[in-house]
């Protein structure tokens, strides 16, 4: 599945507030388990997984990509994405605090790949990736998403 | 040929994310390597030489490979490669 497949318009949000981690997990979450794409299940194993094994998703600076295993309730490959009002700690020594957090649920160990080559492209140039940090409009974060699909 | 893993907690989002990094550092800097990405609990029972992972998941491997790297930032190309051929230039 292309990126622009999976990160659809309704399941980007900018502007976000939230008080911590979990509500900002809870908040990308819920894009994704209101459009019955995902169980609330999954987003507990994402918690979860963070509470025992520490914030190793928050893979860089600013940037959290919350997911957890097919098994745990997904009913159909997806992305949601969130931009953080004020940014939140996870508790990471080098890359809080965290501004955008991406929600991935895929079904199996394939469906998400391209997606997530893309996704890597995408944040690979920097201007690109400052747009989904500073993108006061969905649109202009559907624009790079679609540059890279 | 040696192998390098690369481990995250689930093994199906952020090590895939940094498995494409380590991919292209290797194509870089001209090196053979198998490379592998899998779940924690899954690397356990894995004959890697080199583990990568973030801090978390390395801290959680000690003693499963000859050498652990650990990465704080996977879009950081450049201390990626640094940590790449340090740990490469162990088995020379």
């Amino acid at each position: 599945m292309l990126l622009n497949e999976m990160l659809l318009i309704d399941r980007i949000k900018v502007n976000v507030e939230a008080k911590g981690w979990e509500e900002a997990i809870d908040i990308g979450g819920n894009l994704l388990i209101d459009q019955a794409l995902i169980e609330k299940s999954y987003i507990e194993a994402v918690k979860q997984t963070l509470r025992s094994l520490g914030p190793y998703i928050v893979l860089a600076p600013g940037i959290a990509i919350s997911h957890s295993r097919p098994e745990n309730g997904v009913h159909k490959t997806c992305m949601s994405l969130i931009q953080l009002k004020e940014p939140v700690e996870f508790g990471h020594d080098t890359n809080d605090p965290v501004k955008v957090i991406f929600t991935l649920a895929t079904t199996d160990k394939e469906a998400h790949l391209q997606s997530l080559r893309q996704l890597m492209s995408l944040m690979m140039v920097s201007e690109d990736l400052e747009v989904l940090f500073t993108a006061k409009d969905v649109d202009d974060i559907i624009e790079v998403i679609n540059k890279h699909s | 040929m040696l192998k390098i893993l690369v481990v995250c907690g689930n093994g199906l989002g952020s090590s895939f994310l940094m498995e494409m990094n380590i991919n292209k550092v290797l194509k870089e800097i001209g090196a053979k390597v198998d490379v592998d990405h899998c779940d924690l609990t899954s690397a356990k029972g894995y004959k890697a030489n080199i583990i990568v992972g973030t801090k978390d998941i390395t801290s959680q491997l000690v003693g499963y490979a000859e050498v652990l790297v650990e990465l704080n930032n996977i879009l950081d190309i450049a201390d990626m490669k640094n940590k790449v051929i340090e740990a490469l230039a162990k088995f020379e």
